[in-house]
């Protein structure tokens, strides 16, 4: 019988590396490379060594950061219209959005302010793709973009340091980086992926230093990256729910080393809860502050009301102010004779909505179309009838009648006063559903239009509260219920959502409706003021409505869209800007040199990985620097490929339309582990022909020549980033003409 | 029940009384009164139709699984009757399970297979730590691969046992791995064995229940539209009727039907008639008023077209033919209208980001034909290559424009007959299936006069070359198609969701006698589904317990009975898991007899569970003999529920509607009363 499945893991694998804490590490790093320069300029004196290679480590990391500034800020200014995407991103942060709710959040504030600040004035009305910036300043949105941008390389180059200990391989990784053309794209637009990148690569990093720290517990050092990964995983889900993977990924690495600490019974149980205590403090508490707090600003700034307000349930929509349900006053108790909206319970469904439209020809019966709709408007006005008279209930002569619990009633359309109709017609998308239609003139139709009227747990008799009674609406000859499928109708129903009466009587949010404006003169009004929601339920709400917003971007059938398996092989780009020609083009596409080493890479690292891990199973004994050298390909290796694994393979499960910029956080962790992989790989080539009086030459000249080919791979390839005038490449007369390497580029 | 507590640990070879007497009652059971309901319940009506097809050797295509459960059932079938699958079964009570097997689905059967696969290995497991590569070590590893091949040939749900069992079998290759007193060779024939049993032999027999499928169905069949046209071809009757003996190579001249490749929304042919497009749209836009080009899903004299060589005016195929290549210039002229396909900078009806396509119509006002196309073969062998009937999937990337013809899968209104829209998308990005087509009726043409085409068009083609199409390309095209064929999510009145199945929140009604009140239902025996949810939840806490003890070096239990725990376990808890958590992943359509596979797994982990508690946990003797009392109670209870839901479960007994109102004990379930 083996070890047992469960207690076996737990010996072998997944403890943290104890290293000495940086920078002290790094430096030691730096003292290897340093070693081999005093080992080749014997006459130097040790302290003056010493000083030179700090100041050479420093060195490096300058240089690597400033050609990563230097490359991402270079014709940024181009070109002076939006590109893609940021037709979305400048809407929300424009002063003006300030006073309109929007859907989306965090981040764009952080862009907003970083507009404020420079000077843009909110009035360029963003719309679509190419329309030119003219006077409107939009370098500082662009710039800051680019400056969190920037600092993904330096953040990786010490990641990786400190993962390998190998001055070289983080050079490879950074250089691979810098060079890489998607990587600078992305980073030079008002996007959120730079900013995103930033906090997964900060949140990494962290982690990381804390890891090398775990030899010195609750000194200042350990506290200080401990609460910065809090922080930066605060940041990376707030800017998008990817962030949920390093959240994801800093999590197993927590219990990987909990568990590890748990197990060692040097340390008390107290010294357990310590550091148990430490880590929820400042890996769950802190970011959970820190997002509800930037949502609490969020909604304090975008309090008014805006055109996403229908969205929204009405009690979210009271505190919106602008909105008319913000400091109403309206009629507590539904009567007949009121005029109300109803507006569906499920988010994003919106309001029981009629126009002046006919189903068209073919679908039910040709009568009038009745839909649901987001936005407020006249059409989504109803008055509450009884379903026997027909006589005006808001004749001062007739007492004030309420509407009680199971009551009867017809539904009048106000503009075009027809009446909520439904039959054994089917619906028009869900078929097995009945047709829901205005039937019937000034408001005489026939027994289809009659309506129980039903509170969600509620028993006879009571009276039907505005905004808080959940009700139901059942059809009285058919027994179905009034829902809205949530599905969008052709161009003939202008968009809008289905209607359907579902004969399934399954308690679902989408046949529950709350009555949202409520006019009635003969009745007293009261103040809404009770009805504000808590924090907590705002941002209950307002997560469910991104989520829903989310899920629903359904790719379409006949389109091409992008696929996962797709982008590492970087089988295609994104088109930023520019079709023709004569237009200034700019092509979202990784470095093919760059993404094909890493693709490379991954399967190198698999079949390398698994034949150590074999050997160290089987016994095998390994001199001294094979076994570092290898215990750093599993776990400095190990730990990025799990970051790859985790930015890359959920997206093969999701539903929703991706697109290629979706894989550059994988894309990082990727580049991470070519690093490590052939800095490694290189230096064990290195230790296997010892004996030849080469061997050192060979390490240094592989790592030579990946900069090298990376950086002339970059000359070739970065008029894709920085942008290209002149014919397209299938075109002989194009400077781009032999670069296009895949037919399915089209630049 | 005490029999089967030793099961998952101590497998004993030979059989024992009471494993018989289980046997025998969960056959009663199960057969018991099995040919009551003469009529079709539930889903049987499609298995039962599938089974017909099997019997006539018409071929079809279902979503919900590889054909190996429906060969099984249609074998079944021939012999005779439903042969009784459930040997296995050694747990009585449980109602849910004796409704689901007793019925003609496939459930039944994918849980035998996947037991039978954790069984044998089991067994192999036991054989392997005392007689490697003895003959009964050597039977159950192949059986276990057998087993989970027929797993996932049943049903795709297959797959999550299959998995466990190999991240099982994974776990034991690495402790073997790290074995030192075995040999290097020793290990590297371990290894070679498990992968040839547990990985080659389900993919060889996989492929081969659908070789069998495919040779028993070569008849065309209701299925065959959303196949490829050379998947069509090469079964007997239906298209290849009309396609056995078109010339192959399409030449300069020849007639030929295009059928689109992606057949989104629906399978479809190019198309265009005498109409034109509506010189306003609706919405105000302007079009071209010329004739229109759709995309029609019925066969139509109207689908034909010549392939011209622009530099020549003749329609006919010269002798010897010109076959036409990749990469060379053609017009499209419509046969019936000899108007050429063309397309323009004018906005397409629906897609106002594509090129409106039409067949040109010369109004003399300064809009010029545009009617070449540069044929693109996309999956040629090389650049030189021959555009072939059926075989070439083609683009028409337009001259002067550089747009692709495509299917945009919109309807056209009332005045384009609701038929396709095609358009010319400029923006060509990548390869897409609406954008590629493929001729699927050819023909030389040899009439030069228009009067003499028509005629020679609506004649069927003749000449005879047959060809085939080899297994692999078939199974690949199949299996495709199956993977991507999504059922319209429809709403069911018995659908439910993942999490009401663990609290039996649902039932699915499967049959009423059409008089009385007399009926069948799908509902589980509540003691066993919560005491197995219970067993499941104490065995997560306990051994999350153990761990943590043994990793501050506290051993409460002895290794051996440690290590039985963990494997019983990995595979009973693990195989709930993998049979359970996938559902809240899925889009589809759920119903409560998708957890039966889940559940068995639950039920198993109940007497281990139950066995630990009295081996382990109970101190004294007094303890013990409470605990076991406890059982029998338990049990006791369990066979009371089952007796009540009898009438449910079997649908012989015509209940009174306050008796069903009685049985009714969730708000939830939905007992059919009839209102007299």
């Amino acid at each position: 019988m083996p070890p047992a499945t469960g207690g076996g893991l737990a010996e072998s694998e997944l403890r943290p590396r104890r290293g000495r804490c940086s920078p002290q590490a790094a430096r030691a790093a730096g003292r290897d490379v340093a070693a081999e320069a005093v080992a080749r300029s014997p006459k130097r004196p040790a302290w003056g060594s010493r000083r030179f290679e700090a100041a050479g480590w420093w060195a490096l990391l300058a240089l690597v950061t400033l050609l990563s500034f230097a490359t991402r800020f270079h014709r940024l200014d181009e070109p002076p219209h939006i590109c893609w995407r940021e037709v979305q991103r400048t809407e929300e942060s424009s002063p003006k959005g300030f006073s309109s709710f929007c859907l989306f959040f965090s981040p764009q504030m952080l862009i907003g302010l970083a507009g404020y600040l420079s000077g843009y004035d909110g009035t360029f009305l963003f719309q679509k793709p190419g329309d030119k910036y003219e006077h409107h300043s939009y370098m500082g949105m662009r710039g800051f973009c680019a400056f969190l941008g920037s600092w993904l390389v330096p953040f990786a180059y010490l990641t990786v340091l400190d993962l390998s200990k190998s001055l070289s391989a983080a050079l490879l990784t950074a250089a691979l980086l810098t060079f890489d053309t998607g990587c600078l794209t992305l980073s030079q637009y008002i996007l959120l992926d730079p900013i995103l990148m930033f906090f997964i690569m900060a949140a990494m990093l962290s982690m990381v230093k804390y890891n090398s720290c775990a030899d010195r517990p609750f000194s200042a050092p350990w506290w200080f990256w401990l609460s910065l990964t809090g922080v930066s995983l605060a940041g990376a889900l707030g800017v998008k729910f990817v962030g949920l993977f390093i959240i994801l990924q800093v999590g197993l690495n927590t219990i990987a080393d909990l568990w590890y600490l748990f197990g060692d019974l040097s340390l008390s149980l107290v010294t357990v809860g310590k550091h148990l205590t430490a880590r929820v403090l400042c890996l769950i508490v802190l970011p959970l502050a820190l997002y509800t707090a930037t949502f609490a600003v969020h909604f304090m700034v975008l309090s008014k009301s805006g055109p996403g307000d229908g969205f929204f349930s009405s009690a979210f929509q009271a505190r919106l102010s602008g909105n008319n349900l913000h400091n109403a006053s309206i009629p507590e108790h539904l009567a007949y004779g009121s005029v109300i909206t109803v507006k569906n319970l499920r988010m994003a469904i919106g309001y029981l909505h009629s126009h002046r439209h006919l189903y068209p020809e073919g679908i039910g019966a040709r009568q009038q179309q009745v839909t649901t709709y987001l936005h407020k408007d006249y059409n989504n006005l109803w008055i509450i009838k009884k379903h026997n008279t027909n006589s005006d209930p808001l004749d001062p002569s007739f007492p004030v009648e309420f509407v009680r619990h199971g009551d009867i009633i017809r539904l009048e359309h106000k503009e075009t006063s027809r009446n909520l109709h439904s039959h054994y017609h089917e619906a028009p998308m869900t078929r097995k559903h009945y047709q829901v239609t205005g039937y019937g003139i000034n408001g005489t139709g026939d027994s289809n239009d009659f309506w129980r009227i039903e509170v969600v747990n509620r028993k006879f008799g009571n009276r039907i509260k505005v905004l808080r009674s959940r009700i139901r609406f059942i059809h009285l000859v058919t027994g179905c219920v009034l829902g809205s499928s949530g599905k969008v109708l052709p161009k003939w129903g202008w968009e809008q959502l289905e209607v359907t009466c579902t004969p399934y009587l399954k308690e679902t949010l989408n046949s529950i409706w709350n009555v949202e404006d409520h006019i009635n003169p003969k009745l007293p009004n009261i103040s809404l003021d009770v009805l504000q929601p808590s924090f907590p339920e705002i941002l209950l709400e307002s997560h469910m409505v991104m989520i829903r917003g989310n899920s629903g971007l359904k790719p379409k059938d006949n389109e091409f869209t992008s696929k996962p398996w797709h982008w590492p092989i970087n089988y295609q780009g994104l088109r930023f800007s520019g079709v023709n020609d004569t237009d200034f083009r700019v092509y979202l596409l990784g470095n093919p040199v760059v993404w094909w080493l890493n693709l490379l890479s991954i399967a190198l690292y698999l079949l390398s990985g698994s034949i150590i891990a074999v050997a160290m199973q089987r016994g095998a004994r390994l001199p001294a620097e094979v076994a570092g050298l290898s215990q750093v390909l599993l776990r400095g290796g190990g730990q990025v490929l799990l970051g790859w694994t985790l930015h890359y393979f959920p997206f093969f499960l999701m539903g929703r339309v991706l697109y290629f910029h979706h894989y550059f956080p994988a894309m990082l962790f990727s580049s991470m582990l070519t690093g490590i992989l052939w800095d490694t790989l290189l230096r064990l080539c290195a230790w296997g022909l010892a004996s030849w009086p080469l061997a050192r030459g060979i390490h240094v000249a592989g790592i030579l020549s990946l900069l090298l080919g990376t950086a002339y791979s970059f000359y070739l390839f970065h008029p894709l980033a920085y942008g290209m005038v002149g014919p397209l490449a299938q075109d002989p007369q194009s400077p781009m003409a032999g670069l296009r390497w895949l037919d399915s580029w089209d630049f | 029940m005490w029999g089967f507590l030793k099961r998952p640990v101590v497998v004993t070879a030979d059989i024992n009384l009471s494993l018989v007497a289980l046997t025998g009652m969960g056959l009663l059971s199960r057969l018991w009164r099995l040919t009551y309901p003469r009529a079709v319940v539930f889903d049987e009506v499609y298995y039962g139709q599938y089974i017909s097809f099997y019997m006539k050797q018409i071929f079809f295509l279902d979503d919900s699984g590889p054909p190996f459960g429906h060969m099984v059932l249609a074998l079944g079938g021939y012999l005779g009757g439903f042969d009784g699958n459930f040997l296995w079964n050694r747990i009585g009570a449980e109602n849910a399970l004796i409704t689901q097997s007793r019925l003609m689905l496939l459930e039944s059967v994918l849980i035998f297979f996947n037991l039978l696969a954790v069984l044998s290995y089991l067994k192999f497991f036991n054989c392997q730590k005392h007689s490697p590569f003895s003959l009964s070590w050597w039977f159950w590893l192949t059986l276990t691969g057998v087993a989970c091949s027929c797993a996932v040939g049943i049903k795709y749900m297959g797959v999550f046992t299959y998995v466990l069992v190999l991240g099982v079998a994974a776990v034991h290759a690495w402790h073997l791995i790290g074995d030192q007193t075995l040999s290097n060779v020793c290990v590297f024939c371990h290894l070679l064995a498990r992968a040839v049993a547990l990985l080659v032999i389900p993919v060889v027999l996989y492929l081969l229940f659908f070789y069998v499928h495919l040779i028993l169905v070569f008849r065309s069949g209701p299925h065959d539209q959303i196949m490829s046209s050379a998947f069509q071809a090469s079964l007997e009757g239906g298209l290849a009727r009309i396609t056995q003996g078109q010339p192959l190579e399409v030449a300069f001249g020849s007639q030929v039907t295009l059928r689109n490749v992606f057949g989104k929304p629906v399978p479809c042919w190019l198309h265009s008639h005498q109409d034109t497009y509506p010189m306003i749209y609706e919405n105000g836009r302007g079009s071209s008023h010329q004739q229109q080009v759709t995309c029609y899903p019925f066969k139509d004299v109207n689908n034909w077209w010549i392939v011209k060589d622009p530099r020549r005016h003749q329609l006919v195929v010269s002798s010897p033919p010109r076959p036409v290549r990749h990469g060379d210039m053609v017009q499209l002229v419509h046969g019936m209208t000899t108007r050429s396909l063309n397309t323009h900078d004018v906005a397409a009806p629906l897609s106002p980001h594509s090129q409106e396509v039409s067949c040109y119509i010369d109004y003399n006002i300064s809009m010029p034909a545009q009617n070449l196309w540069r044929l693109e073969i996309v999956n040629r062998g090389s650049d030189t290559d021959v555009w072939k009937t059926i075989l070439s999937e083609v683009r028409f990337v337009h001259v002067n424009t550089s747009a692709v013809l495509k299917l945009s899968g919109a309807h056209l209104p009332d005045w384009g007959y609701r038929q396709l829209e095609i358009v010319g998308e400029k923006l060509s990005r990548g390869y897409h299936g609406s954008t590629v087509w493929n001729v699927e009726e050819h023909r030389y043409g040899a009439s030069q006069e228009q009067r003499e085409r028509e005629r020679e068009l609506h004649s069927p083609a003749q000449v005879d070359v047959s060809r085939n199409l080899s297994f692999m390309a078939r199974f690949s095209e199949l299996q495709w198609r199956m993977l991507a064929l999504r059922s319209d999510d429809s709403e069911h009145k018995y659908s439910s969701s993942p999490l009401e199945w663990v609290t039996l929140d649902t039932n699915i009604a499967y049959w009423l006698h059409p008089r009385t009140s007399a009926q069948i239902h799908l509902l589980g025996n509540i003691v066993i589904w919560v005491s197995g949810s219970l067993a499941l939840a104490i065995y997560a806490l306990l051994s999350l317990w153990y761990l943590l003890r043994r990793r501050r070096n506290v051993h409460d239990l002895p290794q051996d009975a440690w290590l039985r725990w963990v494997l019983a376990g990995a595979l009973c808890a693990g195989g709930w898991a993998v049979n359970y958590v996938p559902f809240f992943l899925m889009e589809k359509t759920l119903f409560l007899y998708h957890y039966l596979p889940a559940l068995t797994f639950q039920i198993l982990l109940l007497p281990v569970v139950l066995q630990h508690i009295s081996d382990h946990l109970c101190r004294s003797q007094l303890q013990r003999s409470v605990f076991s009392a406890l059982v029998v109670a338990w049990y006791s209870s369990a066979c009371h529920v089952s007796n009540t839901l009898r009438p449910l479960t079997y649908g012989d007994k015509s209940l009174s509607p306050h008796e069903l109102k009685a049985l009714r004990w969730k708000d939830s379930w939905d007992i059919l009363i009839r209102k007299h």
